[in-house]
């Protein structure tokens, strides 16, 4: 700053003296243990009596232990594990082929210059599509069965990976490349070994969009038509106004994000470590 | 071996980079190339090594590389180029490993580099906890460990703070009186240049040419108590620099 304040008030030379004022510090978020679990906990304490007093009308809002005791029964009628393995199932059919496939593709594009001039426009114009527009068009294509909920998935969770991973091979150091040169190693060494590490922070952010997508997805599948399957379960709750199975259906979706989303944890302090 | 570059020029696009470069660097011998910012001398570096097609002339081994040579030209770059994924062992590592030498004998080879730059204590430790010096020191112990016949600098110590660079010139000099490896080594600073080489390529600005050659005639174990002579050569350096140094300034300002 190069200008001084009319009100300029800095002794010159003489007058008293008086400590700088403290104006650091912030901005710097600490980890607060119990507040997270506590609000948690207030929130559902609340709710419940709100239900019990009958301020919340139990036809639009069941209670917190009514959701319980619903999510108790279907674990006592043996369906849990119905419903769980065939999402699980869809899940991880779905997404682990689509993220193998995008990893593929995405290198290719990444690596070679006629594949990318051929594939990147058509990644681009197929990418915004919601891929739910698609399910009817995949149920034509691979009938109302599993086919159509795991191709759903599939082209769900491919372009995100796609995407990423050539963006990740495209911020590769060419600093690195031409070391790697230098030391007379062949191409192949040098994608597996210098290209495709560079590119795995960008390649995991890539798999966490890809699974919070695929969930959605699954649950827009199995609310098309299936027997068994969360999504299934909640549309048959809602179907029968049954609020405290809907709410239990919904917390297992929530648990199930979670869940992902601790894998990828895992799979990056795994993989990342090295930028600890 | 000894290296010649004949006749080399070289442009990108309509933009001449370099003009008929010739140079010979003997085995044995340090020659240090100097000159003003954008004068062209990383490119002429790597199009030493390899790592570029000239637009004219060549670059030409003379003899054959010692038979145990496992990568005859390897580089030191100015920012290390380490892989920040693999531990120090894993960074020699990789320049071995395309080289099917056996366990033993690679595990044998990074213990004996990494011995020799002092490094030994940090095998397991990852990049990212070394501070810039020793980050150089793992990138030199890399390319040690291939027995390089020619060692191509650029400007290897120009991203380190003053002290670390004061320190590790010496390493690089009682690195030399020990192995007497052949380098050509690329470097704006001129104290480095007359502290290491035995020949100092003076480039002009853009397009690059060779516009002297000054030979330090102090042997480099004696340089450290020769000080005012290299002051005095130094300053010839600089006499010769200033002028290009700053008509290339106003050249790069101007765009």
């Amino acid at each position: 700053m190069v200008d001084v304040p009319a009100g300029d008030d800095r002794p010159h030379g003489s007058g008293g003296s008086r400590q700088v004022a403290f104006r650091g510090g912030g901005f710097a978020p600490q980890p607060q243990r119990w507040v997270g679990p506590a609000v948690f906990a207030a929130l559902l304490l609340l709710w419940e009596a709100g239900s019990r007093t009958g301020v919340i009308t139990p036809l639009i809002l069941p209670a917190p232990s009514e959701a319980l005791q619903a999510f108790a029964d279907l674990v006592n009628s043996g369906l849990l594990w119905k419903h769980v393995s065939a999402s699980l199932t869809r899940l991880v059919a779905g997404w682990t082929a689509g993220t193998l496939l995008g990893l593929a593709v995405g290198t290719l594009i990444g690596l070679f210059s006629i594949t990318r001039a051929g594939l990147a426009p058509l990644v681009a114009a197929i990418f915004p599509i919601p891929k739910i527009a698609l399910l009817p068009l995949f149920i034509i294509w691979f009938g109302i069965g599993e086919g159509s909920k795991v191709a759903t998935i599939l082209f769900g969770s491919f372009f995100p990976t796609v995407i990423a991973t050539y963006g990740g091979i495209d911020a590769v150091d060419r600093g690195l490349i031409r070391m790697g040169q230098s030391f007379g190693l062949s191409r192949a060494a040098i994608v597996w070994k210098i290209v495709l590490p560079s590119a795995m922070p960008a390649i995991l952010s890539g798999m966490r969009i890809s699974a919070s997508i695929s969930i959605i997805l699954l649950v827009a599948a199995e609310m098309i038509g299936a027997e068994f399957g969360i999504g299934a379960y909640v549309l048959l709750a809602g179907n029968l106004m049954a609020t405290d199975q809907l709410i239990a259906g919904v917390a297992m979706l929530s648990i199930l994000g979670l869940c992902v989303s601790w894998l990828i944890n895992r799979a990056e302090k795994y993989f990342l470590r090295w930028r600890a | 071996m000894d290296l010649e570059i004949a006749g080399l020029s070289h442009r990108y696009g309509d933009l001449e980079v370099l003009r008929g470069i010739d140079l010979k660097i003997a085995s044995g011998e340090i020659v240090c190339i100097i000159g003003p910012s954008g004068c062209g001398k990383s490119t002429l570096l790597r199009l030493i090594g390899g790592l570029e097609r000239p637009s004219q002339g060549a670059v030409l081994q003379l003899g054959e590389p010692p038979a145990d040579s496992l990568n005859p030209l390897t580089y030191i770059f100015q920012d290390f180029a380490l892989l920040p994924w693999r531990t120090v062992a894993g960074n020699v590592s990789l320049a071995l490993e395309g080289h099917r030498l056996g366990k033993t004998e690679t595990d044998s080879r990074i213990a004996d580099v990494l011995e020799r730059t002092r490094l030994a204590d940090f095998a397991g430790v990852f990049p990212k906890q070394l501070s810039g010096g020793m980050k150089q020191r793992v990138a030199i112990a890399r390319a040690l460990a291939v027995n390089p016949a020619v060692l191509l600098m650029d400007e290897p110590l120009s991203a380190l703070d003053s002290q670390t660079r004061e320190l590790l010139l010496d390493d690089l000099v009682g690195l030399w009186m020990r192995e007497g490896f052949t380098a050509c080594y690329v470097t704006h600073n001129l104290n480095e240049a007359v502290r290491l080489g035995h020949r100092v390529v003076v480039l002009s600005r853009r397009p690059g040419e060779i516009r002297d050659v000054v030979e330090i005639d102090v042997p480099v174990p004696e340089r450290a108590s020769q000080a005012a002579r290299l002051a005095e050569l130094q300053q010839e350096l600089w006499d010769m620099m200033r002028q290009e140094a700053l008509t290339a300034d106003r050249e790069l300002a101007d765009g």
